[in-house]
């Protein structure tokens, strides 16, 4: 029997069907690869960082926590606290008192005590966090929550 | 006539179990030598003829070849290391520590992976400035070029991600600025940044991913790729010598 080029025949109609599971079966396994590579619980530390009672730090003082990563500073006008990760590419700054400077090892980004770049490639100032004093009288500082710039706590 | 080793060679290639073995059989004839090549699993991937010029030191300078061994060597000595190394933050530190200072010739085999590490990469850059002053990435070796830069993008992951597997400073830092670099890719920047640190930051997940694409992953996906590299030489008409050719492969309709 001669056939058109309209009809459906059964090999064709299986190798759409063949197609089709296997189009559906990579389009699966692609959410579940990306879900399965996404972890759901990281047991990293906690944003949240207790640096104690506000009287450990001097007025017109700059106290670097390396473990949390970030300066709490007493300035006149209050407390505040940066983050110690460089903008540029996420290096350890650490704070130069003899320069009076915030300086980055990596690629020589420096800042000055409020955070402002004074040199170097940085593209944003040091972040200021947000602080605040909990029940029992200690500072906190919530590293994952930036504050806008000269957002000072009196306590 | 006395007993030769030419003739133990010739008795040894014509017992059972040698031509069980190896199918070519014995002889020097031009079709046995050819066999030899092309019957053998390994040796198949060259042509069996090829042009003397293509063999000279000159051609080449051997670059390819010694990117091949620089591969070959990481490959023996990483597996080794790996009997000693824990991917895990408390401890691969002091592995990497212990193989310097407590393992029988542990120093020799970090030290040799290291520094052919680093030949590796300076070979397969070498190997592709050679190529490209030579033109001979020009058609029919245009697709080969292009495994070629894929290969050097491997080559160049690998040595990344083994960077941060003896986790100390340098490691830790190094890998923090890379995956930075990393998440200023346009839109998923982020995204992939931290599927591949599998976290915010460079902890535990990110040693162990690490520690999985530079043992597993790239080795396997390089190792593949190399082997079509090699096949394409032969089939795109065996090394480039600079004389006019006539197109390798079928003909267009």
């Amino acid at each position: 029997m001669e056939q058109s080029k309209d009809d459906v025949t059964r090999r064709g109609s299986f190798i759409k069907i063949g197609i089709g599971s296997l189009a559906v079966a990579g389009c699966g396994a692609a959410v579940f690869g990306y879900q399965f590579l996404s972890p759901n619980v990281l047991y990293e530390p906690s944003p949240i960082a207790n640096v104690g009672k506000p009287d450990r730090f001097p007025p017109d003082s700059v106290t670097v926590d390396l473990v949390a990563g970030i300066y709490i500073m007493h300035a006149a006008e209050g407390f505040y606290a940066l983050t110690a990760t460089c903008t540029h590419l996420g290096c350890l700054t650490a704070w130069k008192p003899d320069l009076n400077i915030i300086a980055c090892p990596c690629h020589g980004s420096k800042f000055n005590r409020r955070g402002v770049k004074i040199d170097g490639p940085a593209p944003r100032p040091l972040a200021w966090l947000k602080v605040w004093v909990n029940d029992e009288g200690d500072l906190l500082v919530d590293r994952s929550t930036p504050v806008p710039q000269d957002h000072f706590v009196r306590v | 006539m006395p007993p030769t080793i030419e003739g133990y060679w010739n008795d040894l290639r014509s017992t059972k179990v040698w031509r069980s073995v190896f199918r070519s059989g014995t002889g020097t004839s031009t079709l046995h030598r050819a066999l030899a090549v092309q019957q053998n699993v390994f040796l198949h991937l060259a042509s069996v003829k090829m042009r003397r010029r293509s063999l000279a030191f000159s051609a080449t300078w051997y670059l390819g070849t010694m990117s091949l061994a620089t591969f070959l060597i990481l490959t023996a000595t990483g597996i080794l290391l790996m009997l000693y190394y824990h991917p895990s933050v408390p401890q691969a530190y002091a592995d990497m520590k212990d193989l310097q200072f407590v393992v029988s010739a542990g120093v020799f085999l970090r030290n040799l992976h290291r520094w052919s590490a680093h030949a590796m990469v300076f070979l397969v850059f070498a190997h592709m400035f050679k190529v490209f002053y030579r033109g001979a990435y020009r058609p029919p070796r245009e697709f080969n070029w292009v495994i070629g830069v894929i290969l050097l993008i491997l080559t160049l992951f690998l040595s990344y991600t083994g960077y941060l597997l003896p986790w100390d400073q340098l490691a830790f830092w190094a890998i923090t600025v890379g995956a930075n670099i990393m998440s200023a890719v346009p839109v998923m920047g982020r995204k992939v940044r931290f599927l591949m640190l599998g976290g915010n930051t460079v902890n535990a997940n990110a040693l162990l991913r690490f520690y999985v694409l530079h043992c597993v992953i790239l080795p396997l996906v390089a190792g593949l790729l190399i082997a079509i590299h090699f096949w394409r030489i032969r089939k795109d008409g065996g090394l480039h010598t600079g004389q006019v050719e006539t197109p390798a492969g079928a003909p267009n309709e």
